[in-house]
C-alpha cells in the first residue's frame, strides 16, 4: 500500500507532519528520502513542533544525530555521510529508546532499518510543490496512515 | 607561575594536540588531518574518522610533547573538546585526555568546541570585551555576545542549515569535491554575480536561514539543465557567495550597532573564506570596528584554540572530575 499526498507549500508539509505526530507512539520510526532541498528537514520541524519542542530544529547533517526533549524524545538523524558504515554509531539503539526517530537519507542504510516503519519519499514537483509518498511497513504504520489520510 | 595546557581536539576529522602557555602563547601544535581519506566519500565518514583518531591520538600527543621539548611533568592541566561533534570521534579525545589526567594526576578542563573557535582569536590578539563573535562553520552559524571571558550570550543563529553545510551541499550539486567551501570561495573570486538567487532571511532578527538559498541553487541548476543550458559554475559560485556573505555581514554589523560594541571577532572554519574576510574588513574599517580574524591555519579545527580557551576556564575554576561525558549536540 502506498499513499500519495501533494503539499503546495512548506506550511502544508509541516501540517502533514503535525497530523502524523498526533498519531505518535513510542519507538515510532519514520524514514525520509528525497533529494537535497526536497523538504525532509521541514517535515522534521513539523514533527518537532507537534511534540512541543521549543528548540529550533536545525539540520543534523554535521553531527549525524541530534536529540531533543519533547512529549516524547525526538531523535533526528541524517545518515547521508555514513555512506552505509553504521556499525560504530549504534543507530539501532535509537529504535527502542521510546522516542520518535526520524532518519533522513534512510535508503543509504537499508540493511539496518527496522522492519516496521514508515517510509516517506519526497518528490520535488516545482519550487513549492512536493509529492510525498508514504509507504507503511507493519500494522501500526498502516493504521497510522489510515488515520492521517 | 606559568600555566601550560596540553589540549586535545578530535571532534571531527582532525586529530590535534597543542601546548599553550598562559592562554596566549602557542608552544607547539600538531594537526593530523583526514581530509584526503574523506575526499573519496564526499564528506567525513564518522566510523572511519573515529578509527583514524584511535590510530593517531597517541602519536600526535607524543609528537606535540617532542616538538615543545617538554614532558608531562611540566604540563599544568589537560584540556579537551567534549562536544559538539561526531560522538565516536569526540570519545577518542575525551578518553585520551581522561587517561592522561588520571595517570599523571593533572586537573582536566572540558572545552566546548565553539568556545575554542572563538578563542582562536586570542592567539592573534588578547580578546577585548565586550565583543560580538560571528561563528561560522560546518555545524554552526551563530552570533554570540561576550561581556567578558567565558560569558556568552546567544543572540541569533541558523534556523536550518549551517553556512559551511550549505557550501558543502551546494558543492555536492555542482560536483565539487569535499570540502567544497574553499573551492567555491576560489571560484567565486573568478566569476560574476549574474544569477538571480534569493537573499536569505533578511528580517529584524539575528537569525539566519540558508536552506532556501540551497534549494534555489538546486532548482536553478535543474531548470538550466532542462533547457539544455550549461551552468557557468564560477558565476553561480559568485552569486551564491555574495548572498551568503552579504547577509552574514549585514546582520553582524546590525548586532554591533544595536549592542553598541566595537569589537568583532570571527570564528570557525568558514572564517577562512576570503569573500567573507574581505567584506568584513571593508565594512569594519568604514564603521571603525576593531576586527580580529583568526589566522587561516587556526580557522579549521585544531587543539591550539582549545588550549587558549581552556586557560580562562581553568582560571575560573571550571575544572572537571573524570566522569564528564562527550556530547554530540550540546547547544551553545
Amino acid at each position: 500500500m502506498e499513499y500519495k499526498i501533494t503539499t503546495r507549500s512548506e506550511m502544508e508539509t509541516i501540517e502533514l507532519a503535525q497530523n502524523i505526530e498526533s498519531e505518535k507512539f513510542p519507538n515510532m520510526i519514520i524514514c525520509l528520502n528525497g533529494e537535497l532541498g526536497s523538504g525532509k528537514t521541514v517535515f522534521a520541524k513539523g514533527i518537532a513542533n507537534g511534540l512541543g519542542i521549543q528548540e529550533t530544529i536545525t539540520s543534523p547533517t554535521f553531527t549525524i544525530i541530534k536529540e531533543y526533549v519533547g512529549e516524547l524524545p525526538l531523535y533526528h538523524m541524517d545518515v547521508y555521510r555514513l555512506d552505509g558504515n553504521v556499525s560504530d554509531i549504534g543507530i539501532e539503539e535509537y529504535y527502542t529508546k521510546g522516542g520518535v526517530v526520524l532518519i533522513e537519507w534512510a535508503d543509504s542504510i537499508k540493511d539496518v532499518l527496522p522492519e516496521e516503519r514508515l517510509d516517506i519519499t519526497f518528490k520535488v514537483i516545482d519550487e513549492n510543490k512536493r509529492v510525498l509518498i508514504l509507504t507503511p511497513h507493519g500494522k501500526q504504520y498502516e493504521e497510522l496512515c489510515e488515520a492521517v489520510i | 607561575m606559568d600555566i601550560y595546557a596540553l589540549a586535545i581536539e578530535s571532534s571531527c576529522d582532525e586529530t590535534s594536540v597543542s601546548i599553550i602557555k598562559n592562554g596566549i602563547e602557542e608552544i607547539a601544535t600538531i594537526i593530523s588531518t583526514q581530509i584526503d581519506i574523506h575526499k573519496e566519500y564526499g564528506g567525513v565518514v564518522p566510523e572511519i574518522a573515529s578509527r583514524k583518531h584511535v590510530e593517531n591520538i597517541t602519536i600526535v600527543i607524543e609528537e606535540c610533547l617532542n616538538k615543545a621539548k617538554m614532558t608531562m611533568d611540566s604540563i599544568t592541566y589537560i584540556a579537551v573538546t567534549y562536544g559538539p561533534g561526531l560522538i565516536g570521534s569526540l570519545l577518542i579525545g575525551v578518553e585520551a585526555a581522561k587517561t592522561l589526567a588520571f595517570v599523571y594526576k593533572k586537573p582536566i578542563v572540558p572545552v566546548h568546541h565553539i568556545v575554542g573557535h572563538i578563542y582562536a582569536n586570542n592567539l592573534v590578539k588578547r580578546l577585548s570585551f565586550p565583543l560580538v563573535a560571528l561563528v561560522v562553520s560546518g555545524g554552526h552559524t551563530e552570533l554570540v555576545y561576550m561581556e567578558d571571558d567565558y560569558k556568552f550570550k546567544y543572540i541569533g543563529g541558523t534556523l536550518d542549515d549551517a553556512v559551511g553545510e550549505c557550501y558543502d551541499k551546494v558543492g555536492r550539486v555542482l560536483n565539487i569535491e569535499y570540502p567544497a567551501g574553499p573551492k567555491l570561495d576560489k571560484m567565486a573570486s573568478l566569476g560574476k554575480d549574474t544569477y538571480d538567487l534569493p537573499t536569505p532571511l533578511d528580517d529584524d532578527s539575528y537569525n539566519f536561514s540558508f536552506s532556501g538559498l540551497k534549494s534555489a541553487v538546486i532548482n536553478l541548476k535543474h531548470n538550466e539543465e532542462q533547457r539544455g543550458k550549461e551552468i557557468n559554475s564560477e558565476d553561480l559560485a559568485t552569486s551564491f557567495q555574495n548572498r551568503v556573505v552579504n547577509i552574514l555581514v549585514k546582520k553582524t554589523m546590525k548586532a554591533l550597532k544595536e549592542y553598541n560594541i566595537n569589537n568583532l571577532i570571527v570564528a570557525g572554519g568558514v572564517s577562512a573564506n576570503k569573500g567573507l574576510r574581505n567584506k568584513l574588513i571593508e565594512e569594519c574599517s568604514k564603521e571603525n570596528i576593531n576586527l580580529t580574524l583568526p589566522e587561516i591555519r587556526l580557522c579549521t579545527d585544531n587543539a591550539a584554540m582549545i588550549g587558549a580557551a581552556s586557560y580562562y576556564a581553568y582560571k575560573l575554576g571550571k575544572v572537571s572530575t573524570l566522569d564528564f561525558e562527550a556530547k554530540a549536540n550540546d547547544s551553545f
